[in-house]
């Protein structure tokens, strides 16, 4: 595949604003569209199909999805400080401004309607949360122990509230082992 | 003071290591943390905290500032966003190049199917967790569950539910659904 990049180079500086405006201009999730879109697209630093493959590693590995691929693509492109400037641009504008926006409610508080303003964001934001659980359960297997495992992890972390460490790493051993001998079954030489 | 920054650090280093399928899943093990184990916040306040974090842009994890900012200011928020983000930075950079060398490998499949359950499972109980600490009673729930109703049926840009949901809460409050405080 042909490359048409790169339109300029990435230097710390612009590779810090691409990721700080990625950082900014998005609300509520749906942050790697933007990413493409700045990376690919917009500054041509990437191609689609290494994008994508930074996309699925950072969805595999632990941890926040968009700073994984902040870190891994400013990996890619700059080497080690390259992955720092990543993580700093995705999570420092967002930090500084979570911080002014509660520091506003707090100056706010007094009057009788800021807590039912901020119940109201809290009510549909935690729609959010339950979108994303939805479709998430949407993509477990149609199987007997995947459901199973699932329905035991929420009723451990969720009802009776034991620590998500100790859930994780009891259950999701056994889900990984099934996963693998499932995994061995479909493709018997893999 | 020293002491809250390194209890902050201890209570959400592990749970960076334990966020599997997006940051959403470490929510209820941070929850249980600030609210149940060392009482930062109340699970009202907890609830707040999420919905702020969620009016910001940027990666929701960002809930973890607040809750630092909250217990020890501005040292506490930059410690807190540390722990939570570096752990996983660390094991990014470690882990990615032998991940993408070894595509399609039968352990990775293992690992992407294996974890895929149990993240569900951590995002649900993430929703009820929330859920259980909202104020307002059913004029809330309401709208908690017709704005899953958009939001699964429909693209609408999230801010912009953030909004109708603030406007209906007052809504219900003035007609004398939700009480005052």
């Amino acid at each position: 595949m042909r490359r048409s990049r790169p339109a300029s180079a990435p230097t710390l500086l612009t590779l810090f604003a691409a990721f700080a405006h990625v950082s900014l201009t998005s609300f509520g999730g749906g942050m790697s569209g933007w990413m493409l879109r700045e990376f690919v697209t917009h500054r041509r630093w990437l191609d689609e199909e290494e994008f994508l493959n930074a996309l699925s590693i950072s969805q595999a590995l632990p941890g926040v999805n968009v700073a994984n691929i902040a870190i891994w693509v400013g990996y890619r492109l700059m080497g080690f400080p390259g992955a720092v400037i990543g993580l700093l641009g995705i999570v420092a504008p967002g930090a500084v401004a979570v911080i002014l926006i509660a520091g506003g409610f707090s100056m706010i508080a007094p009057y009788k309607l800021t807590p039912i303003v901020l119940m109201g964001a809290a009510a549909a934001s935690i729609a959010l949360s339950l979108t994303i659980g939805i479709t998430a359960v949407r993509r477990v297997q149609r199987k007997v122990v995947p459901l199973f495992l699932m329905t035991a992890t929420f009723v451990a972390v969720g009802i009776l509230r034991w620590s998500t460490l100790w859930v994780m790493a009891i259950l999701g051993a056994v889900s990984i082992t099934v996963a693998y001998r499932d995994a061995g079954k479909d493709t018997p030489n893999g | 003071m020293a002491n809250r920054l390194v209890e902050l650090m201890f209570a959400l280093t592990p749970l960076s290591l334990a966020t599997v399928g997006g940051g959403q899943s470490s929510l209820p093990g941070i929850q249980r943390q600030v609210v149940t184990i060392h009482h930062w916040m109340t699970s009202q306040q907890f609830v707040d905290a999420y919905a702020i974090s969620r009016m910001s842009p940027g990666p929701s994890s960002l809930l973890v500032t607040l809750i630092g900012w909250r217990v020890a200011g501005s040292a506490g928020a930059v410690v807190a966003t540390l722990s939570i983000f570096i752990p996983t930075a660390l094991l990014v950079l470690t882990l990615a190049g032998v991940w993408s060398r070894h595509r399609g490998a039968r352990w990775q499949t293992a690992l992407e199917t294996g974890l895929r359950p149990i993240a569900a499972g951590l995002i649900i109980a993430a929703g009820y967790v929330l859920i259980r600490g909202m104020a307002g009673g059913w004029p809330t729930r309401l709208i908690t569950i017709v704005t899953t109703g958009i939001l699964l049926k429909s693209r609408v840009t999230p801010l912009l539910l953030l909004g109708g949901g603030m406007l209906l809460c007052i809504a219900f409050y003035e007609l004398g659904f939700i009480p005052g405080k």
